[in-house]
């Protein structure tokens, strides 16, 4: 019973139920941290708006984008995913989510700033529905911890739309 | 010759019933661990509630051997939500974000398209030839959760089995010569 294997058992099962509480704990002090994030977004321009030859429509535009997202991490926090979807319902789909733009946000310090780009990502419709189409732009943020529950949220932004004809 | 006989009866008989007790408490470890992971994929609602990320394609925030806790509900899925999906034909399940979703108005369908983090493109190029989106029943969960580091056991046992059968020996040694 007072073996050196027996011992050796104990003290690493000991080891490991305290390691898997301490990480509990730790994501549970997430819980008290409360978020106060702020962002903006402004399409400057459209860089052109085609008919794809496989028949669905594509923008191509540019945007500033600025942001204030420090609030939302804590001394768990790994890092910050964001991006930036276009957000609209067409007859044939009750909601269309394409996402234009994303970061990762590594620390604190690269929480607060100001973009200028255009689209990452292609924003392509199923169909071609998309002539003065009004859209929100929602800016998405995913806080990955370095252990534990994983947060996630939005600021959604309205008022945006696409023109009536091609260009 | 009778006491002969009867001390070989005596002898065998407490080496079976040992024998035996033993067989039954590695039974019953066995069924408690098949028991909570019977549980666990009941409560989070998915095929398989735990999983360990095996690539790089969605760093820094998951590393390879990290593990995730995975959960499906009814809810519709979103962009930005991190799912595990299985491919038809590829039995390793793929852990990666949603940047596309398209609803249907009348059948609540949904089209998602995904893509890893640390990725340059979308995950077209993995889907089944031809196929451009996911549908929901290739999805089984949503990351909610995750551990650093602690699916590295379960990685080096697959890459090298050799280490698995030592363990398993190892353990069986173990319950057969300890005397309680």
């Amino acid at each position: 019973m007072h073996s050196f294997g027996y011992r050796l058992n104990g003290l690493l099962t000991f080891a490991v139920t305290i390691l898997a509480l301490m990480c509990a704990i730790t994501s549970l002090s997430d819980n008290f941290n409360t978020p106060s994030p702020s962002a903006e977004i402004k399409i400057i321009n459209i860089n052109w708006f085609q008919k794809q030859p496989q028949g669905h429509d594509e923008v191509s535009l540019m945007m500033n984008v600025s942001a204030d997202l420090q609030s939302l991490f804590t001394w768990n926090t790994k890092q910050v995913f964001i991006f930036v979807a276009a957000e609209y319902g067409t007859p044939k789909n009750s909601l269309n989510q394409v996402s234009l733009w994303d970061a990762i946000i590594p620390a604190k310090e690269n929480a607060k700033f100001w973009i200028h780009t255009s689209n990452k990502y292609r924003f392509v419709d199923q169909g071609n529905n998309l002539r003065g189409k009004k859209f929100n732009l929602t800016m998405h943020w995913h806080v990955m911890p370095k252990t534990g529950k994983m947060f996630a949220d939005k600021i959604v932004l309205t008022g945006y739309s696409l023109p009536e004809e091609y260009r | 010759m009778g006491w002969i006989g009867d001390t070989l009866d005596s002898v065998k008989s407490i080496q079976i019933r040992q024998l035996l007790t033993q067989a039954v408490s590695l039974g019953m470890i066995v069924t408690s661990a098949l028991i909570i992971w019977k549980g666990l994929m009941c409560v989070t609602g998915s095929e398989s509630p735990v999983v360990v990320v095996l690539s790089g394609s969605m760093e820094p925030g998951f590393k390879r051997g990290d593990i995730l806790f995975l959960h499906m509900s009814k809810d519709p899925i979103r962009a930005g939500e991190i799912v595990v999906f299985n491919i038809d034909g590829r039995e390793i399940p793929i852990v990666h974000r949603v940047i596309k979703v398209h609803e249907r108005q009348d059948t609540g369908e949904v089209d998602v398209l995904t893509k890893g983090d640390n990725n340059y493109g979308d995950d077209r190029l993995l889907y089944a030839q031809g196929q451009l989106y996911l549908q929901r029943h290739h999805i089984m969960g949503r990351a909610v959760g995750f551990l650093p580091y602690v699916g590295w056991v379960t990685i080096i046992m697959t890459e090298k089995p050799i280490i698995k059968y030592i363990l398993i020996g190892a353990l069986g040694l173990l319950v057969i010569t300890s005397k309680d």
